[in-house]
This record gives structure tokens, sequence and C-alpha cells, in this order.
């Protein structure tokens, strides 16, 4: 739950001066002694109390902004206490399994959470020479993903979606399967083997549909007891989804550098996220950036998606799995564009996909995975690994420009060769990336890849070594 | 930093990094302050009347309306000498492995260490003698660094004067190795140490600027043989998220023609960083066999640390570089990535609420740019003692800029501003990125302004530009053509268009498609590079020799010496100009055997 620290000060000192409420901001006059970033607890009129952030403070006053929505707040009753400290959150092992609010208060009907350490939600930056390089290969179960957008411990990888396409159907997916293959082959279907495993769940403004629906998920699953989830819902105060991610990852990272979890995060809907940014901004009145969004939030969203990753000696580890949705499907809008320059690779789906019944509709030309390379190969999945996904890539590259070709001309116009790379790229999308909701294992992923390029001859392979070609290609021509 | 409390002001407004304080009488302009109880280091970025205006290069969450400001009277300085090869800054020069030992995992507040190990000992041996008169850059004796560079200890800038004692041994940092007096014996003496301190924002001087003459050879093939970039020169590389901007500097950081490497990670990722860090130490310099490490020098300030300190980490950077430099080294500089840094001024501008420019960026975007860019250069160094000639030592600074433009649209402030100051541009391409064309480079909207044909004649071989200049025709108009067959099919082409269609294929996709992450492919020497250039070449010679003895066009695709020039990259640098040799000669035999004179 989000608290206050014992206060520094030997006294704390109630203000009734609020001069200015102006949406989600209030202004405090005549303070002394306030610091930047401080928590302030706002006493309503009612005795409502509300937690709120200094964002700007000079001599005479300071604006404030409020959580949980300025509503019930008048300017002569309305008291403020300046607390001393900044936002923390009371974390422990015993918030697994528990489903809290989105400033991490329990909302289960379960006991209140009491706190082993509070921490700073906000966290401070990992050392970037104390990181290790990711390398350790999660296998997903989907074949889009592990054959050519590899995930590994550590990694932070988005899922860019649009309205309506099932992001939160393939992140549940994921979630339930993901597990480390090598070492340990025990083979459970979901956590990852005997390892101890985490999974952190921030709903950020989502829907009670898409809540019930992970809810759900992580119950069949039997995952509940090893998961924390944060629910803001789409009905919750916006400027609380500003606390919702942060509060999650402070969890996340003391579950993992702590007590030594691999955790998993899902935050679901960045999008939300950063319209609370935008409405925190306009009403600051600051300078707006590309399409209203304030210029810093590249580097605000950087203080979320950085806080993932491996710490030298210590065996925990966090993934990141953040779903946000394109506003229009548009790529290169600044949510998806930043979120893009600061993971490591997207995975973005296709509405043109999933109108043609392909599930999970990845597109894999846009998807990319920056860490995949460490995480494949021999000892990990297989040698031909990255010559097998350079191969796919070309060809159904090549398919999808002939498809528009043919649209023109009419297939009749192609070349034999080139009909065998349409065919190709149709067959890619219908059994390669349209597998389901089967869980595959690597070793099938590459096998199935082996099998669809299987009809193309040995020569038009150029991105696979021979030794592979020989070993794996089945109908020599 | 050095620190001489002259006074103490007090903060009287906060908002973010932007700080305000009063009772600061005698601080200037960017000069280093010390801001609150926690000693957060800052920098003045505008003074008016009795009010000073501050960048905190830390997190200000916290600081309290009326905690201290102290002014240490310094500008932001970066401390030179040896040790910085191999080390791990931060922007602002903090040693990042030695505060890992002192306060752990994370990167905590208002911690400091010495940039240079104190207590390592390095052995000094002078080049000068006492008595003997020096001037500012002279060469006072060497210091071994790493196995392939050897630290110069120079006479600082602006000092002159006659050794008093110098002296051979083990010396730390910061013990004086000689004394150096005013020449007409009246004056102070100074005393030098290995260590020089320098104001990052301020250029190092040199005697003479000159035009650069040589390309940096890169091993990547599409910039070494279509768009080199100059000893000395600066280039960009544009392109939106996942187009490869980091593979590719990482490459060059990699396999560069330098003796020193000063890599700036400024807003980027955590996890590149550890990339470089786990790598480099276990990759090999094709050129001297050492450990890439030992001359590499990272700056790290990666997205999630303070906005601030990504400013400054690219001064430190490019200082760092011109101090080599100075030594009479060729380095190069990859500042990955510029578009971070640009945005840094721009929220700090915004927050000092002055009137933006384009896009939200300050007026001065274009301006700060240019004078970054204009550090590069190739130049006689200071100082007449140099290890070979009379006319002084030569050394060059290459500046490779990363630019991150949003949505990958190249009209943007940053991208147009770089472009208009730097000589090369390596355009990358979403799309070809998405077929998975690596090195993504774009060959229609990329350029070079430097043109080296006399040194590749010289160095690698006289039909060098002749063949350089073919491919990239042929690569334009296979662009020309595929649009005609995007509009009426490939029957509508004639053979020979037929023909620079595959041969074009060929070379999109057997020379410049370049693996980052294929051990015998990553590098590519400038001499196996012509060899499969020539190779190719000559391929499309004898076909179009073929076509005019109307062999049909299927026979000569057909031939199975296309597999083997597809598979030129396979081999291992040593061998590969004989195995490719064996290559042309199939060609011609191939041909011949089609009935090709």
């Amino acid at each position: 739950m989000l608290k206050t620290m014992p206060l520094p000060r030997l006294f704390t000192t109630e203000y009734r001066t609020l001069s200015q409420i102006r949406g989600p901001l209030i202004f405090v006059e005549r303070i002394a002694d306030v610091a930047y970033n401080e928590i302030v607890e706002i006493i309503a009129p009612d005795g409502d109390v509300r937690i709120g952030q200094v964002l700007e403070v000079d001599k005479q006053r300071c604006m404030v902004r409020i959580f949980l929505g300025t509503s019930g707040l008048d300017l002569e009753r309305t008291r403020i206490r300046f607390t001393g400290d900044v936002a923390r959150l009371g974390v422990s092992l015993s918030m697994l399994g528990r489903v809290l609010n989105g400033s991490g208060q329990p909302i289960d009907g379960g006991p209140p959470i009491i706190p082993e350490r509070s921490l700073d939600i906000n966290g401070l930056p990992i050392n970037p020479s104390m990181r290790t390089h990711p390398s350790e290969f999660i296998q997903t179960g989907v074949s889009a993903i592990d054959g050519l957008n590899t995930l590994t411990r550590g990694q932070k990888l988005p899922i860019f979606s649009g309205a309506g396409l099932p992001a939160n159907e393939l992140a549940a997916q994921i979630a339930s399967h993901a597990r480390v293959v090598g070492g340990n082959k025990t083979g459970e279907s979901e956590g990852e083997g005997s390892e101890p495993f985490a999974v952190v769940f921030a709903a950020i403004g989502i829907t009670q549909r898409e809540t019930s629906f992970f809810m759900d998920q992580f119950r069949a699953s039997d995952a509940m007891d090893r998961t924390v989830l944060f629910v803001n819902r789409a009905d919750d105060p916006s400027i609380e989804r500003l606390l919702t991610p942060r509060a999650a990852l402070t969890v996340a990272e003391y579950l993992a550098f702590t007590h030594h979890r691999h955790v998993l995060i899902i935050l679901t809907d960045m999008t939300n996220y950063c319209e609370a940014l935008r409405e925190i901004a306009a009403a600051s009145e600051e300078v707006p950036g590309r399409r209203g969004y304030p210029g810093y939030m590249y580097s605000d969203l950087a203080s979320l998606y950085e806080r993932s990753g491996r710490i030298h000696g210590n065996p925990g580890s966090v993934t990141q799995l953040v779903i946000l949705t394109m506003p229009d499907d548009d790529i290169t809008h600044p949510i998806p564009d930043l979120t893009g320059y600061i993971t490591e690779g997207q995975i973005v789906l296709s509405r043109d996909l999933h109108r043609k019944g392909i599930s999970p509709p990845i597109d894999v030309l846009p998807s990319l995975s920056r860490l995949m390379n460490e995480g494949i190969g021999t000892g990990k999945t297989r040698a031909d690994h990255r010559s097998v996904a350079d191969q796919l890539y070309a060809l159904y590259a090549e398919g999808r420009d002939l498809r528009r070709l043919v649209a023109i001309i009419g297939e009749a116009a192609l070349s034999s060769e080139d009909r065998r790379v349409l065919n190709f790229a149709r067959r890619f999308e219908e059994i390669f990336i349209g597998q389901g909701v089967v869980n595959r294992e690597i070793v099938e992923t590459l096998d199935q890849a082996w099998e669809l390029l299987s009809p193309m001859p040995v020569e038009l392979l150029k991105r696979i070594p021979k030794e592979f070609t020989e070993q794996y290609h089945k109908h020599k021509t | 930093m050095n620190e001489t409390e002259n006074n103490l002001g007090k903060i009287i407004r906060i908002a973010g990094p932007v700080v305000r304080a009063v009772g600061l009488e005698n601080v200037r302009l960017y000069d280093v302050v010390r801001v609150g109880e926690l000693g957060l280091v800052g920098e003045v970025i505008r003074l008016s009347e009795g009010l000073t205006t501050i960048q905190v290069y830390e997190d200000t969450s916290g600081i309290c309306v009326g905690e201290p400001v102290r002014s240490t009277g310094l500008p932001l300085v970066v401390q030179l000498g040896p040790g910085l090869l191999e080390q791990v800054y931060d922007g602002l020069q903090r040693p990042l492995k030695i505060l890992a030992e002192g306060s752990g995992e994370f990167i905590q507040r208002g911690v400091y260490a010495s940039p240079l190990p104190e207590d390592k000992r390095w052995h000094f041996t002078p080049r000068v003698s006492v008595g003997e008169v020096v001037g500012a850059g002279d060469i006072l004796g060497v210091v071994p660094e790493s196995r392939t560079i050897e630290h110069r200890i120079m006479v600082p800038p602006h000092q002159r004067g006659r050794v008093v004692s110098i002296r051979a041994g083990e010396f730390n940092v910061n013990e004086t190795v000689a004394v150096i007096g005013s020449e007409n014996e009246a004056g102070v003496e100074a005393e030098i140490t290995l260590v020089q301190r320098w104001p990052v924002r301020q250029p190092r001087p040199c005697q003479t600027r000159l035009a650069p003459r040589e390309p940096l050879l890169t091993g990547t093939r599409i910039i070494d043989a279509f768009f080199p970039v100059a000893k000395g020169g600066s280039a960009i590389i544009p392109g939106g998220f996942g187009t490869g901007k980091t593979v590719t500097e990482h490459s060059l950081a990699r396999w560069a023609d330098a003796d020193v490497v000063v890599y700036v990670g400024c807003g980027e990722r955590g996890n590149e960083m550890t990339e470089v860090l786990e790598e480099f130490p276990k990759l090999e310099d094709p050129r001297t066999g050492a450990p890439l490490m030992e001359r590499t020098v990272l700056i790290a300030n990666t997205s999630n640390m303070p906005v601030a300190a990504r400013e400054a980490s690219i001064y430190t950077g490019i200082t760092i570089a011109e101090y080599y430099r100075d030594m009479g080294y060729d380095v190069l500089m990859l500042a990955d990535s510029t578009s971070r840094w640009g945005e840094a001024l721009r929220e700090i501008s915004g927050r000092l609420e002055e009137m933006p420019g384009e896009e939200g960026y300050p007026a001065y975007l274009a301006a700060r740019l240019a004078e970054f860019y204009e550090r590069s250069g190739r130049v006689i160094c200071l100082g007449n003692h140099g290890n070979s000639d009379t006319q002084g030592r030569m050394g060059s600074v290459s500046v490779v800029g990363a630019v991150s433009p949003p949505g990958g649209d190249f009209s943007e402030p940053v991208t147009q501003n770089s472009m208009r100051v730097a000589s090369t541009f390596w355009a990358l391409d979403y799309d070809l990125s998405r077929r998975r064309h690596f090195p993504a480079i774009n060959w229609t909207s990329s350029y070079s302004l430097y043109n080296f044909r006399d040194w590749f004649e010289r160095e690698v071989a006289t039909d060098w530009d002749e063949l350089s200049h073919e491919a990239m025709a042929l690569l334009q108009r296979e662009v020309e053509l595929l649009e005609i067959v995007q509009l009426v099919g490939p029957d509508a082409l004639a053979e020979p268009e037929r023909a620079v269609l595959a041969v074009a294929r060929m070379l999109r996709e057997d020379f410049l498609q370049q693996s980052a992450y294929r051990d015998v492919d990553r590098y590519c020497s400038i001499q196996k590079a012509y060899w499969m250039l020539k190779t190719i070449m000559d391929f499309y010679h004898h076909t179009q020799a073929a076509l005019e003895s109307k062999i049909p066009l299927e026979r000569v695709t057909a031939l199975p010496v296309v597999s083997d020039i597809a598979r030129m990259k396979e081999f291992q640098a040593d061998a590969a100009e004989k195995e490719i040799r064996a290559i042309m000669d199939r060609v011609q035999f191939s041909f011949a055997d089609l009935g090709v004179a």
C-alpha cells in the first residue's frame, strides 16, 4: 500500500492555504520547507484523505497533483499535510496471491499487508556496470515469438496492439506457458521449472471485462498464488495510473532482487498511462511535445521500462511484457514510437492477419527482439535457429511483396519460383504463425519451419549455411 | 572536482532538474555547484540579478526549498590521464564500477569517486631532460597504458617553460613527475602530474586543423565501399527503432580502424552497455590482436539516469576523445543517440520557460549540434616532440552520431540540423530492416561528401573507384526498373534490364548484406570487399557479353557459379583473396562453356 514513512520532521504543519484547484492540480500558498516530489495528504472537507505529490515548489507556493481526483475539495476547508517523504510502498512476500488497487491497497477483502520493507516507488537506476546481459531463452510456446523474436530473461518486450486485437489473450498465453528451457526440463505447463517464479500484473485503466479475463486466466492456471495483481480500472481516477506501474515495478524488483524470484511483469495498457501523463502535463500548462504529450515522455517511460534486467551475482530477474494500444493502428504515434526506442524489440499485432482469422495475429516483419541472438543457438535452442529465422523473414518479406505485385498483374504472370515463394508466404501465415492456442516446444517450432522451407530449392535458401540445409532440408532438388 | 567553497546560496524553486537559488555571489555561467544537503552535482545555466538557475545532474526528489547551494568555483571538468581506457563512466565521469563497489547495484544520489584509479602506479619514462624548454603539448614522457596505447604525458595547453626537474619511476596519478619553471627563471613553477583537468564544454586546442585525407575503414562493406567516413570526419546514422543504429555503432566500435574508441551511450538501454562490457574484453582488435576493451572508454548514461547528465555525457566523451587525439592517435567517438541529447536540451529549455523553436526544441539546437560535430577533425597537435616527425604529431577525432527521429521521419529538427554539419549520412531504412537486410543502410538516400579516390587507388586497387561507381549505378538503375515492374510486371522488361535486376540483387544479397553476428562476416577487410565487388561486377560484364551473343538470361542465372558467389562472405579473411579469385576463374570458365569469349 502506498504509505508514508515516519516523519523526519519533529512536527507537521497543516495548511489551509489552497489558492487554486485546477483539474488534477491544487496550489498551496505560504508554505515552508516543502520538498520536490514530496508526498502530501489532502484531507477533504468530508474527512476523506487523498494522496498527492509536489510537482513544483518555490518560495511561496507549490503545485500538487492529486492521484485520486479533486472532486469534493474546496479552497476553504480542505487541509494539506506535507509528509516530508517521497512516495513509498510497503512491500512483502505475502503480497503474492493478493489483489491490490492502483496505489497498492488490498481490494480482495483480505487482511492488510504487513510490510517487510518500505521502498521508494520511483526506484533507482541499476548501475549499468552491474547488469548481466540477458541470455537465457524463455520459451513462450508461440512460434512467431520463440522462432523469430525470441524472449530472454531480463528483457523488456512490448506488444503493440490495436483496439480490438487480442493482445491480452496473447499476454495470458505467454504468462501461462513461459518457461526457461535448458538445464531444468521437468516440463511443467506453467512456471519456470522448479525455479522460483512470480508474476506481477499491473492493470492500468483497463475495463472490468479485461480485468476479469486475466484473473480467470491466473486462477485457471493455478498461478494465482504466485501472482500479485494491481488493478486500476478504466473508471478509477486517471492520475492514479501514474502510480500503478511504479508500485508494481517496486514489488517486482523486490521479489526479484531481494527474494531471488524470476519475475514476469505484465503492464497493460501503457496507452492509458501516457494519456494520464498528458493530462497532468496539460493541466500544469507545460509546453506540449508531439501530439500534446509532454517532451519528457521518453525519459518518463524509460524510468519504467529500464526497471527490468538482471544483476551480477543475483539469481533473480525482472522480465517485462508491456502491452499498449496503438491509436488508429499507427506505429509512428508517440506512444509506440517512444516505447520502441526504449524496449528491446516489439511484437506487433496486425489487423489484416486478425481479419484472416490467424491467431495469434503477429506481424513478424515489423516485430523484433533485440536480445534474440544472445538467447538462441547451440546449447540454448538449436544451432540452425539464427539462419532459419533469417531465411523465414527474407522469404516471407519477398512473398508479401509478390502479393502486391499479384494484385496488379495476376498470379499467372509470375515465374514458377515466385509462385513457390507466394505459396510459402501463405502457408507460413496459416501454419507457422497461426498456431492458435497450441503450446509449441522450440524444437517443434524449428521443425515446422523446415517443413515450410523444404519445398524451396536449396539454392534459394541463401541465408542458411550448407551444413544445416544438408541436415534438415527434406526435399533436395 | 576540486572544491573551493566560495559562497553559499539558498534554493528558492525546484521544478524537476531545474533549480533556482539566491545568494550565490561570484558564480560564473557553467560553474559547477553542489545542490542541497545531499550535494547533488549541478551546473549554472543562467544568471540574472541575484538569481542563479541551475540544472541538476541527479534526481532532485526530496530536495527542499531553503536547502543550501554551494559553488565550487570551477566549470564542469574531466580528469584526463592514464587509466581512462577500459573504464565505464556515467555522464559526469563518475566511474561506475567503483561506484558499484561503494554503493551497490543501484546508483545512489550524491555519491562521488575519483574518475582515475588513484592507487594504481604507472611506470613513467621521461622523454625530455632537465633544462630543456618545453611548450604546450610537448611530450614530457610516456606511460604504458595498455598493450597498444602508449599514454603520452603532455605539457598542458597554455603552459610552457624550462624543465626544472623530471624523474622516472612508478607514480600514481596525483604525484608530481616533473616541475616546469618559467623560461626567464623568475616566474612561478608548475608541478606536472599524470593528470590534466579540462572543462568539457571547451574544445581542446591544436596547432592546425587539416582536411581529412584518408578513410576510416570500418569493416562494414557498404560503408567502406560506397559511403566512407574520413579519419577526422563526422557521420550520422539516423533511423527509426529497430533499424539497427545500435548494432551499426557497435560494429564500428569493434572493427573501425581507430587507435582509441570512445563510446557514449546517451539515454539508451542499460542492457546494450552491458553487451559491450561483456563482449569487448573477449573480442580481439583485428589490427593489434589485443582485447578491444583495451582501446575503449565507455560512457553510459542510460535512459533512466538523470536527464541533464545526458547532455553532459556527450561533452565528457568528446573531451576524452580530443585528449587522445592530442597524443597523436586516431580516435573514434560514437554517440548513441544524439536525439536523446537533443531531448535533454528540450526538456531543460522547457523548464526554463524559453521560447520554443521547431517541435519544442530550443532555438540554439542547431548551434549546439554544429559546435559538437565541429570538434571532430584531423589536426596537427600542439607540441613539437613527436615520435617520428619534425612538423608535429597528427591526430584525429572522428565522430559518428546516431539519431533517433520520432516515427522514423527524417524531417525532424535533430536529423535535419545534424545533416547540415555531418559530412557522411547513413540513412537507415525501415523497409530494409523489416526484410532483415542488414545493415539497413539505404543506398539511394545515403551519401558521403568525402572523396578518397587517390587513397583507394593507392592502397587497394587502381580500379576501385570505377568499380564502386559502376556498382552504385547498377543499384540505382534497379530502383528505377523495380518501379516499372510494380506498374506493368516483369514481362515488360527486356533481357539486359532483367540482367540488371539479377546482378543488382546479387549485389544486395551477396555484397551489401552483412551479418553482424556471424564471426566470419562481421568484419570484412577492404581487400576482401574489393575482391567480392570485383567478382560480382565481373559476372555482370560477362552476362552482358552473353546477352549480346544471344544466350538467354535463364542459362546465365542458372550457372552453378551463382551460388559460389553467394558464399563469398563465408571465407575467412586470410584465405578470402585466394578463394574469391578461384571463383572469378570459375566465372570465366562458366561463361566460356556457354560460348562467351
